[in-house]
Order: structure tokens, then sequence, then C-alpha cells
């Protein structure tokens, strides 16, 4: 379904140079599978999330969508094509509601619709329909507003740059649950969820290891948690060791 | 009555109205009066001296409405209009005004309207002005409004003055007086493009204990055109008053934004933020995320923006 082939990204640095972020890059993702990707921070996740959503351009490589290369193609002709991206930081708008927004990312929706995919997201629609997607609302809330519009595309493939983030434990299961529902075993359409949440791993079918810029490991749950857990230990050690001076 | 196409698409613009609306209306067209109708609890009547209306509402009218738009479509005129809102003790009433240019010559159209409000204890008024130009003609379209709004005791209002599109030069001047325990909200919305001009004053006083006021400014600059906006607040006594200006700029305008504060008495609290730029990459590629090409993005950005 989506296919990265050798796809390398880079950013200028401050010395005017190329600094690396994704290094040859080879993923497949095929349809009715959920996706995590995982790894430590600035790994290159939501660098690659913004790659295949055609937000940061490509310095090498390709990327196809249903065999057709969509590498060339703007944002807006890959959202077309059914590839959805909910930020991790989603923008905040003066004087557009969260109405305006599900609206165009439904492109055509009564108000039943409306009202049932902020239900979906735990939302009182009526407390939050007609509400500025401005300051007035929390982190957390603004994560599950943006979570509904990336369900109301009812993409090809749907990328949740850390859902979890910001929502609180009450909400995190039920959104977890959502997602779960609405792609697991469906043949028309996959979904990636970049996540640190160790509960988030075990409900996926593959989980992908992004450690600077590289794929590191790539397996089930079963095959991929040992090494991470053990990689987390070391850390947690190496971290004490650094602190107290001694290891416990 | 039935409207020729051109009146009707700046009446629909700038009033929403597709027909001659209930209640108390007053339509001036080219300078002339084209319908004037009073209601029981709101009179409309010209002035004697000059040309105008004044628009007397009733002590406790409630829940009524007033529509006085005015339209300029003859070429070259230079409209003048004086008119007077006196707002009767405890009554709440919605006004619609605005005004429409259209204009086809190489001559300059205008219309120049002092508003004058007397709003009288406990009332409550909304009052909503919107302006717009439209036509392919060289001539400008100018519109230069003033108005002075006095709000008594406990009264509110909330003025809504928006300039839409197409007017290629405009001086607002605005001077309100806001007394005990009344409360003054101005919203203003502007969009400029091209090598339009336009310039707003705002000037509120607060003068009486308790007062409140609050400006809200919020506007577009694209292409040349070019924009100042200057608001100051005024606290005399113990009160509140909150000056807010945002500016989206395109382009190669140009935005002056100078809020400016004033307090006379150490129980004034008065604030303001002031804030100007170009619209933020991430919330174009949020709304290209969405299907949105650049161009709708930037469209529905600013849309939202004026709203």
């Amino acid at each position: 379904m989506l296919r990265l082939e050798q796809v390398s990204m880079s950013v200028n640095d401050s010395n005017g140079g190329n600094k690396d972020i994704l290094h040859n890059i080879d993923l497949d993702f095929t349809s009715g599978k959920l996706y995590a990707i995982t790894g430590p921070n600035g790994g290159g996740k939501t660098s690659l999330a913004k790659v295949i959503m055609g937000i940061y351009d490509l310095s090498a490589g390709q990327i196809f969508l249903h065999d057709e290369e969509i590498s060339h193609l703007t944002v807006s002709e890959r959202a077309h094509k059914g590839i959805a991206y909910a930020f991790q930081q989603p923008p905040r708008f003066k004087g557009l509601t969260v109405s305006d927004l599900l609206k165009i990312a439904y492109g055509d929706i009564d108000i039943m619709g409306l009202r049932k995919s902020l239900r979906d997201v735990g939302l009182c629609p009526e407390d939050y329909l007609d509400r500025d997607v401005g300051p007035g609302l929390s982190g957390g809330e603004m994560k599950r507003i943006e979570i509904a519009q990336v369900l109301a595309r009812q993409a090809t493939i749907s990328i949740f740059d850390e859902p979890e983030a910001g929502v609180d434990l009450w909400t995190i299961q039920r959104l977890i649950g959502i997602i779960v529902n609405r792609f697991k075993d469906n043949p028309n359409c996959t979904a990636i969820i970049i996540t640190h949440n160790e509960n988030v791993l075990p409900i996926c079918d593959e989980i992908i290891v992004l450690e600077e810029g590289r794929i590191r490991d790539r397996g089930t749950y079963q095959e991929i948690w040992p090494s991470i857990r053990e990689d987390i230990e070391c850390k947690r050690r190496l971290e004490c060791r650094g602190e107290f001076g001694y290891e416990i | 009555m039935k409207f020729n196409q051109i009146d009707s698409d700046l009446l629909n613009t700038i009033a929403s109205i597709t027909e001659v609306p209930k209640g108390a209306v007053n339509i001036r067209k080219d300078g002339q009066p084209l319908i004037r109708m009073s209601s029981p609890n709101i009179i409309i009547k010209p002035k004697e001296d000059k040309p105008g209306i004044d628009v007397i509402v009733k002590p406790g009218t409630k829940n009524e409405s007033v529509h006085i738009p005015v339209l300029v479509t003859q070429a070259g005129l230079q409209d003048l209009v004086y008119n007077t809102f006196e707002i009767g003790e405890d009554a709440d009433v919605t006004i619609i005004a605005g005004c429409g240019i259209h204009n086809e010559s190489h001559q300059d159209s205008g219309h120049d309207g002092i508003h004058e409000f007397i709003i009288k204890p406990k009332a409550r008024v909304r009052y909503v002005e919107k302006h717009y130009g439209a036509g392919s003609g060289r001539g400008k379209k100018v519109l230069n409004p003033t108005t002075v709004v006095r709000i008594g005791s406990e009264a509110y209002a909330e003025m809504e003055m928006v300039q839409i599109e197409g007017v290629d030069d405009t001086y607002r001047k605005t001077i309100a007086y806001v007394e005990d325990k009344a409360h003054l909200k101005i919203v203003e919305r502007l969009l400029t493009h091209r090598r339009q001009s336009a310039q707003s004053d705002i000037e509120i006083s607060i003068e009486g204990k308790g007062g409140s006021a609050q400006i809200l400014s919020r506007s577009v600059g694209k292409d040349e055109s070019y924009q100042v906006f200057k608001a100051s607040m005024i606290g005399k006594t113990e009160c509140t008053g909150h000056v807010e200006c945002d500016s989206i700029i395109m382009g190669n305008a140009v935005i002056k934004a100078i809020p400016s504060l004033e307090a006379e008495n150490s129980e004034a609290v008065l604030t303001h933020e002031a804030a100007i730029g170009k619209i933020a990459g991430e919330q174009l590629i949020k709304l290209m995320s969405l299907g949105l090409t650049e161009e709708e993005a930037v469209n529905t950005i600013i849309e939202g923006f004026l709203r």
C-alpha cells in the first residue's frame, strides 16, 4: 500500500552545512494493519511522518502509494490521494471553529455527523462545535479535536503523531480503542501511530524502532519488546550511575 | 418594493437584506430617502437643519431592530449624512447599518456618515455596520464614517464595524464616553488590498466608576495596501479597559498599530495587546493536510480571522 524506498531527509544546520535526519529508510506498510513507530527522542519519527505527508521534502529516495509514486506531490495532493496526518502539536487558529475544521476534514457532513465525531473522541459536541480552535482550548482538547479530524478524513493511510501526548488517562484508552476499532483488520486502510506509550505497542501488528534516523528494529511486539525493555533498563542504569556515582 | 440588481446585491452584502425588512427602516440611496418607515416603538424622522435622520427608540422597547443602510450608485456623488440615535432607558435593540458603493465611473464616489449615539441608562444596543465597494470603474470608492457614542450608566453597547472589501480609501473616527457601570465593546474588522488605504482612530474615555470597555480589532492587509490603526483608551476613574489589535500582513502591505493607554486614576486597569504577522506556515500546512489547496487555505484563514 505505502512504500518508502531509500528515503533520506536532511536539514540545514547552523554551520551552513547539512544535517541528516533520515538515512536510506526502506519501509512498507500494508493495508489492514496497525503500525507503531517508536524510538528515542530525536530519532526521526515525526520527520518520517512529515516526509510521508509531504510537509518535508526528501533529499533522496521515493515514496509510493498503491505503486504510484507520490514523492513529488504537494501536501494537499497527498491528502486527496488518501494520506492523513494528526499533528503532534496541532496549530491554533483565530476565528476558525472546531466545526469549521471538521467540515473541511469531512468535505460534506451534516450536524449529526459532526456531533458524533466529537463524541467519539470524548468531547461533548454542544461544548465544542462553536469554539475557536484557539488559545481557549487545552493541549489535550486540541489533540482530541485533531484526532477527530483525521478520523473524519477516512483516509487510506492515517498517521497519528503521539496521540497520547497531553491527553488524560481517562481518555487515552478510549482514543486507542477508537483507533483500533477503525483500523485493525480493516482491509481498506492502515494506521501508523508514533508513540512513546508502552500500552499502545502491544495492540499494534508491527513495531518499527527508529533511532538516529535509521530503522533499528522491526517486528511484532513479542519480537521487539525484549530489546526495547533491555534498552530502557540499560539507559536507566547509565543515568543512575551518572547521577549517583554507582549502579543500582 | 422591488430593488434593482445593483441595489439588491449591495443591500444583501452590507445588511443581509433581500426584501424590505420588518420594523423600522430607512434606506438611503444616492443622497435621497428610498424607503422610510417607523414602527410603534422606533420613530425615524428627517433632520430639519441638515441631511440625515433622527432615530428615537422609546424607553423599554425590547428585541426590535432598525435597518438604516445607505447605497451610493451615482457616479461622482459625495454623500454626507448626519444621523442621531437616541436609545431610551432600558431598551434593547439591534441597529443594522452599513454602506455599499457601486462605482463604474472614473469619478470618485463617497459617503461620509456622521453618527451620534445617545444611549440612556440600562439600555442595550447592538450596532452592526458593514462597508463594501463594488464596480469596475477607475473612480475611487471612499467611506469616512465618524461615530460618537455616549453610553449612560449601566448601559451596554456592542459595535461591530466591518469593511469587507472594495473600499479604496477610508478614514474612520470613533469617539466614545462610558459612564458608571456601563460597558462598551467595539469590534473592528478590516480588509484592504491592491493600493487601498485605511485609517481607523478609536478613542474611548471611561468616565464612570465601574465602567468597562474593549476594543478588538482584526485586519488583513494585502498587496500594496496601507493601514493605520490607532486605539486610545482613557481611564478616568475605577474602571477596566482592554485594547487588542491583531493583523495579518501579506504581499507588500504596510500596517501600523498604535495602541495607547492613559490612566488618570490609580484604580483604572488598562491593558493592550498588538500583533502583526504573516499567516503561520503551520496553519497553512494543517489546512492543506485536510485537502485544501494553498490558496483555499489562505482564504479560509483570512475568512475566519475576519469573522
